[in-house]
Formats: C-alpha cells, structure tokens, sequence
C-alpha cells in the first residue's frame, strides 16, 4: 500500500464517491496504470466510462498530472507510484 | 527533466503541436504568444473597437477573457472589453456557471452584461422548452436561442466584434459534424477564425444588415492547453456538463476528435486547415472573412438568412405545443405558409453547442 494524494478536477469529483476534489487514501497499486483501474472500481460511483474503460484504459480527453507534471513526461501508465506523491485527474469533457 | 525553452526550469508540460516540453513560466508564454500571433495574423481586432467576450464561465470562455485581458494591456490593442453571459434559463447548471461568471468579473475588473432566453423569447427558458420536447434535439433550439441572443447583447451593448472561446478540438469536432451531415454550406465555413464580417476584414457602415462579426482567437489552442492553463492560473471555472447533454451525435464526434488527437495530435490542426482551405476555394477569398447573405427576419426583424429566422420558427413550434417537430428537416413549411418560405443555403442556424 502506498499512500497518495488524489486529485479530482474538471467535473470528474462528481462521479466518485467521495464528491470531492482531493482525496488522501492508501493505495494497493504501484503504478498510474494500477491506479486508475483501483480508482474505477472503488472511488468511481456512476458514469465510470466517463473516467476510464472497463480494461483501465484513462478515457482521451481526461489529463493527468503526476505531481503537477503532465504524465506525458513521466512514463504515462508505467510511473511507479510513491509515498506523498499527488496524482491529478482532470476531465476536459464539458461545456466551455 | 529541464525546459525545453529556457533551459533552466523544471519541465512540467509537452506541448501538443510540437512536443516540446515546458516549465509552467515558458508554458504560460508561449499560449499567450499563440494567441497574440493567431490575433495579429488574421487581423482580428481594430484599435478602438469594444469588443463583446461570450462567457458561460466555463474553462474556455473563462480562459479567453483572461488572455484578451492580458494581451490588451500587453501589446495595446486598444480594445474595450466587455463580458456577455446568456442565461439560458437551465436550473442547476447555468445558475451555476453565471455565479462564476460573476466572479470573473469582479476579478478580472470587467464589466459583465446578461441577457436571458426568459426575457428575450417569452418565457421559453431551456427548462420550459425541454418540458415540452423532452430531451432529444432541445441542443438545437439552446443553440439557435443562443446565436441570436448573443447576437442581440454584443448590438444592445454597441460592441464593433463578438469573441467566442472556440477552441481547435470543438472546431475539429464541428468540421467531421457538418461533413457527415453533408452540410458543404456550413462545412466550408466551420473552421473559420472570423465570420460576419466581409471579405477586407472589415464591416461595412452602409450595410446595416449584416451578422455581426464573430472571432474565435482559441481556435488554434488544444483543448488540453487551455484546460492547463487555467488549472496552472487557478482561473475559476465551471466544469459541470449541461444536465441536458449530451447529443449523441457530437458526444460521438468529441470522442473521436480525442482519439484522433492521441495517436497524431496534428490531425486537429490538419482538420482545421483543410476546412479553411475549403472556405478560401469557395469565395476566392482569404478564409478570415467571410460574407453571407442576410437579410431581416420578416417576424422580429433581426438579422436572418432566411425570410423568417430560424429562431422564430422553433419559437412558433414551441407556441403551437408542436416543438418536438420543429427540428425537422422541412419543420418551416408546417408552420408558415409557402409565401414565408425560401430554401435555405447559407450557414443559417444553430452555434456549435458545446455540451459533450
């Protein structure tokens, strides 16, 4: 388990089930990867496809930052997950 | 990992058109200088002219006044900025987004003009209008409704131009729309940076019909960078979907667009670029300025393509408890008689509604 900060942004807050836009919380993942596929089976609530597929695959047009960095830059699914680390997901799926 | 630009800062973003990777400073920079160059390029504004910014207080349309804010003061265009809101009368969403409208304006130091679907079309609010059609297609009426209410509050508050906060992925989006519509007309025309006005870039003061013109200086800007933009700025936005989306059609188109965009994120620009060429092959003129007939609506006199504009035949359906037919193809020729009639062949109708 690692503990991490979770961030929910663009919206995507309204679909887990803690309705809220941060979340600290013990993690059995090691990767991004891992992650988003822990985060759509225990914090996501309704509309998961909005989130991510049912194989783990981040839906286009959701952006992740792995401690403010675009996860473009740090190896996207594969970034190993450490302890403190705040990991961001905002949707750009809305009315602008 | 350093910054691609300045070599010295932590690099923190990859850019979409060219994957460069930037510390948020040089990210910053570089977005405002892509605007500026998108503005200056296509000859966007005038000195002088007031200039009305759509916000719905969403990330776009908030990002928009932002940088048009900076810009101005940066390279003196001399513009006055005004702030126009639409309250399209949809409970839950819209009261929403106009309190974050609010507070931009407050922020920003602008001054914030609203009109409303309830004053403007007799009661007929989103929530009025979605109670008799349900919720298949009320996209067209709220899109129709808001073309020309902008319209209306960009003439009441005098402004010379009309900016929007399209950006390249909702151009994209609009452009696959129209061609699997098989609308050529407004194809050619969807990727446009500047419409109303005529073809010198200007408006002509003897022409007292004309659409005003309408600028879009994001739509070069990945929708990804403006949400970044505004997350790094901590600009207050609003980012819930309309509680009446989505369309299925362009839900479709959207997650295409991103799809499209992951694997070769030029495909957008690409999209945008062969629209405009379209335009330029069509009137033989640069695709910044493009000129459509209009003429005066027949019922409430506002500027139309069409003998009666399109807003006041959803309103008649909507009237005769008929609205469920009005968006269908030939709708016009049940509600008014054959004299009213003309067939339309110009980009008459609906904005590009944004709900995903």
């Amino acid at each position: 388990m690692v503990l991490i900060t979770l961030e929910f942004g663009g919206g995507l807050d309204a679909i887990t089930s803690a309705k809220a836009k941060t979340v600290a919380c013990d993690v059995p993942a090691k990767t991004v990867g891992e992650l988003i596929r822990w985060i759509r089976r225990h914090q996501v609530r309704e509309r998961h496809e909005f989130f991510a597929s049912g194989d783990g695959v981040l839906r286009p047009g959701v952006l992740v930052l792995v401690n403010e960095v675009d996860w473009e830059l740090e190896g996207k699914m594969e970034y190993v997950l450490r302890e403190g680390d705040t990991i961001a997901f905002i949707s750009t799926l809305h009315g602008g | 990992m350093v910054c691609d630009r300045c070599r010295g800062g932590k690099a923190q973003i990859q850019r979409l058109r060219d994957r460069h990777r930037l510390c948020k400073a040089c990210f910053f920079a570089e977005f405002e200088r892509e605007v500026h160059e998108t503005i200056v390029h296509h000859d966007l504004f005038q000195v002088g002219e007031r200039i009305a910014i759509a916000i719905s207080g969403g990330k776009d349309s908030v990002v928009l006044a932002h940088v048009l804010k900076e810009l101005n003061e940066r390279h003196q265009y001399g513009l006055e900025l005004v702030l126009l809101a639409i309250d399209e009368g949809i409970h839950g969403y819209r009261d929403a987004s106009l309190a974050a409208v609010k507070r931009n304006s407050s922020a920003l130091g602008l001054p914030l003009v609203s009109l409303s679907y309830d004053e403007l079309y007799d009661g007929w609010t989103m929530d009025r209008v979605v109670s008799q059609i349900g919720r298949t297609n009320n996209c067209t009426f709220c899109g129709v409704f808001r073309r020309q209410a902008l319209e209306r509050g960009a003439r009441h508050i005098r402004a010379n131009k009309l900016a929007t906060g399209h950006n390249a992925d909702d151009m994209a989006e609009t452009v696959f729309l129209n061609l699997v519509r098989g609308d050529s007309a407004r194809l050619r025309h969807s990727a446009d940076v500047m419409t109303g006005a005529l073809a010198n870039g200007g408006t002509s003061p003897d022409e007292t019909v004309h659409w005003l013109p309408r600028v879009k200086p994001l739509l070069y800007m990945y929708e990804k960078e403006i949400v970044m933009y505004a997350y790094w700025k901590r600009l207050d936005y609003f980012a819930t979907e309309c509680v009446y989306a989505p369309n299925a059609f362009r839900a479709f188109a959207r997650d295409l667009v991103k799809e499209l965009e992951a694997l070769r994120p030029r495909a957008i620009i690409d999209t945008l670029t062969a629209a405009q060429a379209l335009s330029r092959h069509a009137d033989g003129v640069s695709a910044v300025g493009t000129v459509t007939a209009v003429k005066q609506c027949a019922r409430c006199g506002y500027v139309s393509s069409q003998v009666i504009c399109k807003a006041c035949i959803l309103l008649e359906h909507l009237r005769r408890g008929t609205g469920k037919e009005a968006t269908h193809r030939h709708a016009t020729r049940s509600v008014f008689s054959a004299s009213d009639q003309t067939s339309c062949t110009e980009s008459c109708a609906a904005d590009q509604c944004k709900c995903p």
